[in-house]
């Protein structure tokens, strides 16, 4: 299998909460896509499911760690997209 | 410590643990479910709460604030799912040797704590509507008050 983090078709499962889950209807699902960062798998995402949140406004993690939008995203990865939080 | 609960906060438990001999300030926090938000009468609130980050991303606050505040002992609960009206969402509890570190403390974790946790809270109006809060607000506001955390205090009484 291709190592490339760019250009290679990667399997990656996206759990959605909150905003994001009842956008997409589902609270996760495997996409398979030329993705390199997590910012590819944010992007995809929203256009799949109409979001508009900038990223700036969300937080992702991959693997169940805090990831930055810039995180290179490899095969067989989880991406946790998160909406705006409101604790408190 | 951080616990995230589907239950009631069990506020005079949680002081208990914090009584400690070299303390000389306590200072708690309570968040609670109010009535009434941008002009929309309010319910009740969900939250929806992502546990295994939240209990990482909470213990890395509290640890950061017992860097910033020496000889502090902290504690936090949130809580999950439906809460009613005057409900306590959220609970901070400090202990310090003093009150100035005690209350900058309590400030500092509940700020980063509304801004930081994947937690999400889902307001029920009375109009039969719901919606999830953003809470952009409370971002340039966590923001603003981590500016002014940048330095410990160098004072105390």
């Amino acid at each position: 299998m291709s190592t490339s983090m760019s250009t290679s078709t990667k399997t990656i499962t996206v759990r959605y909460f909150a905003m994001f889950r009842e956008r997409a209807g589902v609270d996760q699902e495997t996409i398979s896509a030329d993705v390199a960062t997590a910012e590819d798998v944010f992007r995809l995402t929203r256009d799949r499911h109409g979001s508009k949140e900038p990223t700036g406004h969300c937080k992702v993690a991959i693997n169940d760690e805090m990831a930055d939008w810039s995180a290179t995203v490899r095969d067989g990865d989880t991406v946790l997209l998160f909406p705006p939080v409101a604790g408190g | 410590m951080i616990t995230i609960t589907p239950e009631a906060i069990d506020t005079g438990s949680l002081r208990e643990s914090l009584v400690d001999p070299g303390a000389g300030g306590y200072a708690a926090f309570e968040g609670w479910v109010r009535n009434e938000n941008e002009g929309h009468a309010v319910l009740r609130l969900e939250y929806e709460v992502y546990e295994p980050l939240a209990i990482a991303e909470g213990e890395r606050i509290l640890a950061e604030a017992r860097e910033r505040y020496p000889h502090l002992k902290a504690c936090c609960v949130h809580r999950s799912g439906l809460l009613e009206i005057g409900e306590c969402a959220v609970w901070v509890g400090v202990a310090a040797p003093h009150r100035d570190e005690a209350f900058r403390a309590c400030r500092y974790i509940i700020d980063e704590l509304k801004v930081r946790l994947p937690i999400w809270k889902k307001e029920h109006y009375a109009s039969g509507d719901s919606g999830w809060v953003n809470c952009e607000r409370c971002k340039a506001h966590g923001e603003r008050e981590a500016a002014s955390h940048a330095r410990p205090a160098v004072t105390a009484t």
